[in-house]
């Protein structure tokens, strides 16, 4: 099938009356790893939320060729759409392997229990701290826990916002092979990334958001190589992955 | 004063501060997950006690009435919610529990009373009676209110508890009850009268509260209302609707408020207004424990029976003040040594 597995058309989304997501309109081919990179305060935190149904919006969103406007977000999730968030919003009160559970929480117990499986091979770290509580975790454990918790829900497309935030470079590679083995697995990702370069290194696609309105898209490797792009985002830091 | 007198003192103070503290875990079940403080809680446990007298005496209870007439209201407001976002499959479920199940519970309630078919029957149909009213007066009443504040959600549960008190009068009448005990008679530990009630009520509370903690801890259900108290975006995120996890715990709460009624029915009399007492000093209990612990609640509700039962022994004109007055202390020492209690961010 050829149309896009997501598809955001004039999406506007405002705080109060302030509009911090203006006219964006993008898709997300069927497993294709999409980016969005920007400048702080562009509007990519909005844009994920607004998606996933956190925040209202004006506009259209459609998913596997339904509009889901109206679609609670909890529904949402239950459909394979799937968001970890900027500040990851985990149980940290509760154990490692409760986390785990609980982003199966859309699925049935068969399905929980061989995706934990899957999760565990995947971060064996998670394993060995399942006992823990969530908010006793380390950064990157933590990082790797709002990841295996989306993943628990089995996403058709999951949206990553700032997954590499506050990592190690070491663990940073192992966030980005594991998107890539993901899109293998036939997962739709959606990435918001500060590291572009890295970004753009895995991506197909990629839109560059700028004050809250899309200012350029292409395929990855083109946007990469526009010298007015790596001049502004891609200029500092970041560096191979 | 004698040992004896003490020893029966305590005794009475362990059974009401059971009672107190399923009404405190309730309380603090229901704020966990919904930021509610659950005032109507006493209500459920008067309601339980009235409807077992009345099943008891053979009569069908008024509260199938009351269950039927919250079904409709409750469906009607859902359906009034929807009439821009029609959605025929969450309307047939609101169906169900609404009409359909709270008519079919009036029949079986009606065609079963004259039979008296003995307490154990009567006490499972008075929990099946008074249980769906929680989740109703979750959807009634509070979840259109889903992101108002504490202080709002605090007065639309105090308007639920006047107009549940209320219909109290309107439909059980100013007469009050009394329920059979579930262990009749009693026995002697040493020079101590143990009635069989006091064993029963010691009993089921421990057996609830097992239950809750395994409800809690085991059950993928349980920890999604634990997941709603720790992180309400985050399981939403994960799919857990805030709504579903609002009417679950208005419904253990009811649950835990019509066991409470079944067991406080043999031992004092029950009128329609009973219940905000029995309510306020679970709330003690309640919030002496922070609101937030529940074993310390288990704790503070014996302590608020200790309290209750000596006081009525030296004071019994003051016994209800003092009660409320040792309250003053622990906040005050909470205020100095806890600091203050955190606002939820949202
Ligand atoms: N809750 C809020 N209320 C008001 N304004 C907000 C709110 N959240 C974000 N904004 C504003 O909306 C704009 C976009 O914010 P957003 O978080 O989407 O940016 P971002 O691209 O994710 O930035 P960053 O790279 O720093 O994460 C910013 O100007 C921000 O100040
Ligand atoms: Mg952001």
């Amino acid at each position: 099938m050829s149309e896009p597995l997501l598809s955001v058309r004039d999406m506007c989304v405002a705080y109060g009356g302030v509009e911090a997501v203006r006219g964006v309109t993008i898709d997300a081919k069927r497993g294709s790893i999409v980016t969005v990179i920007g400048a702080n305060g562009a509007g990519k935190t909005t844009l994920l939320n607004a998606i996933m149904g956190v925040l209202p919006s004006a506009g259209a969103v459609s998913f596997d060729g339904a509009g889901i406007d109206r679609t609670p977000l909890e529904a949402r999730v239950a459909r394979g759409l799937c968001l970890v968030p900027e500040r990851r919003e985990l149980f940290s009160n509760m154990s490692v392997a409760d986390n785990l559970e609980l982003g199966g929480f859309r699925r049935s117990a068969a399905e929980r229990a061989e995706t934990l499986e899957q999760i565990y091979a995947r971060f064996p770290r998670l394993k060995e701290r399942r006992a823990q509580e969530a908010g006793t975790l380390s950064g990157g454990e933590r990082q790797m826990l709002a990841m295996g918790r989306a993943l628990m829900a089995r996403p058709r497309l999951l949206m990553l916002d700032e997954p590499s935030l506050g990592l190690a470079p070491r663990i940073v590679r192992d966030v980005f092979d594991i998107i890539v083995d993901l899109r293998r697995d036939g997962v739709t990702i959606l990435l918001v990334e500060q590291n572009a370069r890295a970004a753009l290194q895995i991506a197909d696609y990629a839109y560059v958001l700028e004050l809250g309105q899309v200012s350029a898209s292409g395929a990855a490797v083109d946007i990469a190589a526009d010298p007015r792009l790596v001049e502004s985002y891609l200029g500092l830091g970041g560096g191979d992955y | 004063m004698d040992s004896t007198i003490v020893l029966f003192l305590v005794q009475d103070a362990i059974i009401n501060g059971a009672i107190y503290a399923l009404v405190a875990v309730a309380l603090l079940l229901v704020f966990a997950v919904t930021r509610i403080i659950l005032v109507p809680q006493g209500e459920f446990v008067a309601f339980a006690a009235l409807t077992l007298a009345a099943l008891h005496a053979g009569r069908a209870p008024p509260t199938v009435w009351l269950l039927v007439a919250l079904g409709v209201l409750t469906f009607v407001s859902v359906a009034w919610r929807q009439r821009r976002f029609f959605d025929a499959r969450t309307l047939a479920v609101a169906a169900l529990a609404n009409l359909a199940l709270p008519i079919a519970l009036a029949l079986l309630a009606q065609a079963m009373a004259p039979l008296k078919l003995g307490l154990a029957s009567e006490i499972l149909l008075t929990i099946a009676l008074v249980t769906p009213m929680g989740p109703m007066i979750y959807r009634l009443a509070f979840e259109p209110l889903a992101e108002a504040s504490v202080l709002v959600l605090l007065i639309a549960a105090f308007g639920v508890h006047f107009s549940l008190t209320g219909l109290g009068l309107a439909f059980f009448g100013p007469e009050g009850v009394s329920t059979p005990a579930l262990i009749q008679g009693s026995f002697m530990i040493g020079a101590l009268v143990v009635t069989g009630q006091s064993l029963a009520v010691v009993l089921a509370t421990v057996a609830l509260l097992a239950a809750l903690g395994w409800f809690f801890r085991a059950t993928l259900f349980g920890k999604a209302l634990r997941a709603c108290a720790s992180n309400r975006l985050g399981a939403r995120l994960v799919g857990v609707s805030t709504s579903m996890a609002g009417r679950i715990a208005f419904g253990v709460a009811a649950l835990i408020g019509a066991i409470s009624g079944v067991l406080v029915g043999a031992i004092s009399t029950i009128y329609y207004d009973s219940g905000f007492l029995i309510g306020l000093k679970g709330f003690v209990a309640a919030i002496i424990a922070g609101l937030s612990s529940y074993a310390g609640a288990g704790v503070a509700a014996i302590a608020v029976g200790l309290v209750e039962s000596f006081s009525s022994f030296w004071a019994s004109a003051y016994k209800e003040a003092l009660v409320f007055a040792a309250i003053i202390p622990v906040l005050v020492w909470r205020s100095l040594v806890v600091g203050h209690i955190e606002e939820d961010e949202e």
